[in-house]
C-alpha cells in the first residue's frame, strides 16, 4: 500500500441554498519518497483536499489511509501527526507572532514526543541550520524575517518531527521567483537526502513540473487527469489540461505564442462532464454522462475523447 | 507622450524610487518587473501623483503630453485622472465603491471630466465596452454591486472603467496577479486588443516575466528603486545585459527540466544609504569598482540600455 492513500474522498459545501461537492470522490496515492503535484485553478478543491487529509476539515465520505493506518478521527490523527506535516501558503501567519524563530520552530515537536529541553533545542538548531538560516536569527521574532526566510523556518518546523510526508499548500506562491527557486531547491534536497514525500499543491503547472514526479490535475472538485509530470506537460490528454497549458505564458518572446480564448464555447449547462461548457470536443454524450477516471495510454484521464498522443 | 526624467520619490527621508528615466510613445506597452519591494508600484503611483501624504516626489519631472505633472495643482490632476491617464489596480473589486452599482461607477467616471452624458448613454457605452471585453450579460452586470461579481469579473469591470474615457495612457498595477491563468489570458487579450484599437500607451507593473514577454513591447527591470535595464522585450529577455535580469529569468520554472537557480541574499534595506551598485552585494560578477559608485547607463542597439559596470556580453549567453 502507498504511504498515503485517499479513496473516494468527498466533501460538500453549502452556497446559499444549494449544496455542491467541493471535493467529489477523489482518489490519490503518494508513494514513499515521491512528490505528487495537485494542480488546478482557485476553487477547484485542492486546498480543501489538503485540509481533509489533515482532518482540519471533516470529510463527508471516503477513506484516508496513511502508513497503513485508517485515519477516522482526530485521535487517529494525533498518533500520526508527527509523520504528517504541513507547510502553509502564508508563512508569517502560520507562526505565533510573539515567538522567536527558535521557539516557533520548536513547536513542531513539543506536542508529539518531546525529547526533553536540551535535545529539543539541539534538534531545532540543526533543522534551522539545515534550511540555511544563520545562528544569529535564533532570537529574532518572526516579523523580523523576510517572506523567504520565514518559509524556510516553516520548513524547519515541519521537518523537526522527521515526518514521512509533508503537505505543501501553495508553499511558494507568496514568494518572489528568486526566493521560490531557493525554497524549491531546499525541498528537493530534503527529498534526496531524507527520502521525504510530498503532496505539493500549486496553481503553477511549470512549478509542479519542476518539483513533482507525478501530477494530478483537478477541475471543480474532480481529478480529470493524472500521470507523470513529463506526460502531463508534454502530451496532455484531457482538454482541460490542454487549456491550462495553453495559458502558461513563457518568459521569452516566441513566434508560436498567441492569446487563446478561454471563454465558454457553449451556454447550456451539463448534467454530465463538468468541463462540457468549455470543451471544444464535447458531444451530446458528454452532457448526459460524466466520464470517470480511467487508465488510458499509461495515465489516468476522465474524458470520453482524450487527445491523441 | 510620457517622459519621465530622473524621478526620485521618498517616503519621509527614505528614498524608494531613485533617478528613474523612461519614455513611452503612443501605442507602446511597457512592462516593469522586479522583486517585491523594489519600488515598482511606488513609481507607478507617482506617475499619477497618487502617493498621498506619505510619499513625496523629491526630484525630477513627469512630462505627460508636454505638461509636468509634478508641478500641477490638485484640480488639474483630477481632470487628467480617469480621463487622459487612468489606472487599473491589482484588486479592482476593492477599488470600486462598494455601495454603488457598477452602472453608477461608469456614470460617475464619464461625467467627472466636463462632459455630460445621460444615464442611458452611459449604460449604452458601458455595456458596449463590457461586451467587447467578452463579459456575459452586460446589462445585468451594470445593475450589480461589486461584491456580487467574481474576482475575474471585477477585474474586467476595472479595466472597462479605466478604458471608458479612452485614456491616452493606462497604468496597471499587477492587473492579473490575483487571477487564475485562464482569466489572466482573457484580460491580457483584452488589453492587447484595446491597445490595437485606441493606440493607448500602457505601463504595466508585474512580477511575471511571462506577462511582460507576451504583452509588452518594452521591458524595464527595477532593483532597489533603480531602473537597471530597459529595452525591447525580445532583446532584454533573450540577451539580458544586467546580471540581475539574467538571474531573475533563471529562477523561473519553464518546463524544460532545468534546475531553478535562486538569487542568494536579500534585497537591500532602503533606510541604509547605498554606495555603489545596489545589486553589488548579491552579484556573482561584482568587482571592486562596483562598490564604489552607481554605474552609469551603457547603451546597446535598439534603445536597449543597462546600468551595470560589467554588463554581460552577448557571447556569454
Amino acid at each position: 500500500m502507498a504511504l498515503l492513500e485517499v479513496k473516494g474522498l468527498y466533501k460538500e459545501f453549502t452556497k446559499g441554498k444549494t449544496r455542491f461537492a467541493a471535493v467529489d470522490h477523489i482518489d490519490l496515492q503518494v508513494e514513499a519518497g515521491e512528490c505528487l503535484g495537485l494542480v488546478g485553478e482557485s476553487g477547484c478543491g485542492k486546498s480543501t483536499t489538503a485540509q481533509l487529509i489533515l482532518h482540519l476539515l471533516k470529510a463527508d465520505g471516503g477513506e484516508i489511509w496513511f502508513d497503513n493506518k485508517l485515519l477516522k478521527s482526530n485521535s487517529d490523527m494525533k498518533e500520526v501527526r508527527s509523520d504528517l506535516q504541513m507547510i502553509f501558503q502564508n508563512p508569517v501567519d502560520s507562526f505565533d507572532p510573539r515567538c522567536t524563530l527558535l521557539n516557533g520552530v520548536k513547536q513542531g515537536l513539543r506536542f508529539f514526543d518531546n525529547p526533553g529541553k536540551d535535545e529539543l533545542d539541539r534538534r531545532a538548531k540543526d533543522a534551522i541550520s539545515f534550511v540555511g538560516l544563520k545562528e544569529s536569527y535564533h532570537k529574532r521574532r518572526i516579523c523580523q524575517l523576510s517572506g523567504g526566510e520565514c518559509q524556510r523556518a516553516a520548513i524547519a518546523r515541519a521537518i523537526l518531527a522527521q515526518p514521512k510526508l509533508i503537505i505543501c499548500d501553495e508553499a511558494t506562491s507568496a514568494l518572489d521567483v528568486s526566493v521560490q527557486a531557493q525554497v524549491i531547491d531546499l525541498l528537493k534536497r530534503l527529498k534526496a537526502e531524507k527520502q521525504m514525500s510530498y503532496l505539493f499543491i500549486t496553481h503553477d503547472l511549470m512549478l509542479a513540473h519542476a518539483m513533482c514526479d507525478r501530477i494530478a490535475v483537478m477541475y471543480r472538485g474532480e481529478i480529470v487527469e493524472s500521470g507523470t509530470a513529463e506526460q502531463i506537460l508534454k502530451s496532455p490528454a484531457h482538454p482541460y489540461t490542454k487549456m491550462l497549458l495553453s495559458c502558461v505564458l513563457p518568459p521569452r518572446v516566441t513566434k508560436e505564442f498567441h492569446f487563446v480564448d478561454c471563454s465558454p464555447v457553449r451556454q447550456e449547462a451539463s448534467g454530465g462532464c463538468k468541463f462540457y461548457e468549455y470543451c471544444p470536443n464535447a458531444s451530446a454524450k458528454c452532457s448526459e454522462n460524466a466520464p470517470t477516471l480511467e487508465m488510458q495510454n499509461d495515465r489516468q484521464v476522465a474524458c470520453f475523447y482524450p487527445q491523441e498522443q | 507622450m510620457l517622459q519621465v526624467n530622473k524621478l526620485c520619490v521618498s517616503y519621509g527621508k527614505i528614498p524608494v524610487v531613485q533617478d528613474v528615466s523612461l519614455h513611452l510613445k503612443a501605442g507602446e506597452i511597457a512592462g516593469l518587473v522586479g522583486e517585491s519591494g523594489c519600488g515598482k508600484s511606488t513609481l507607478l503611483r507617482a506617475l499619477m501623483m497618487l502617493n498621498g501624504d506619505t510619499a513625496h516626489v523629491t526630484g525630477g519631472s513627469i512630462l505627460f503630453l508636454g505638461q509636468d505633472l509634478v508641478q500641477m495643482n490638485e484640480e488639474a490632476l483630477r481632470q487628467l485622472r480617469g480621463d487622459q491617464i487612468s489606472m487599473i489596480f491589482q484588486d479592482c473589486g476593492e477599488a470600486c465603491d462598494p455601495v454603488k452599482t457598477i452602472g453608477y461607477q461608469f456614470w460617475e467616471t464619464m461625467n467627472s471630466h466636463g462632459k455630460k452624458y445621460s444615464k442611458r448613454e452611459c449604460n449604452a457605452q458601458a455595456s458596449d465596452l463590457l461586451r467587447q471585453l467578452r463579459m456575459p450579460e452586460p446589462e445585468r452586470i451594470l445593475k450589480s454591486y461589486p461584491f456580487e461579481l467574481s474576482g475575474g469579473m471585477n477585474q474586467r469591470v476595472g479595466i472597462a472603467l479605466a478604458m471608458i474615457n479612452h485614456p491616452k495612457l493606462l497604468l496597471a498595477d499587477e492587473p492579473t496577479s490575483a487571477l487564475d491563468v485562464t482569466v489572466q489570458m482573457q484580460v491580457l487579450r483584452q488589453l492587447h486588443d484595446l491597445r490595437n484599437t485606441y493606440q493607448t500607451a500602457m505601463l504595466i507593473v508585474t512580477h511575471s516575466m511571462g506577462v511582460a514577454a507576451q504583452l509588452c513591447d518594452l521591458i524595464g527591470v527595477m532593483y532597489a528603486g533603480h531602473l537597471v535595464e530597459w529595452g525591447p522585450c525580445g532583446d532584454v529577455l533573450a540577451h539580458p545585459a544586467h546580471p540581475y535580469t539574467k538571474a531573475l529569468i533563471g529562477a523561473i520554472p519553464q518546463g524544460d527540466g532545468q534546475d531553478l537557480v535562486g538569487i542568494p541574499g536579500r534585497t537591500p534595506d532602503f533606510s541604509q544609504e547605498m554606495i555603489g551598485c545596489p545589486y553589488g552585494p548579491r552579484c556573482p560578477y561584482a568587482a571592486e569598482d562596483c562598490h564604489r559608485e552607481m554605474p552609469a547607463e551603457q547603451t546597446r542597439p535598439n534603445g536597449h540600455w543597462v546600468r551595470c559596470c560589467h554588463p554581460l556580453d552577448q557571447e556569454e549567453l
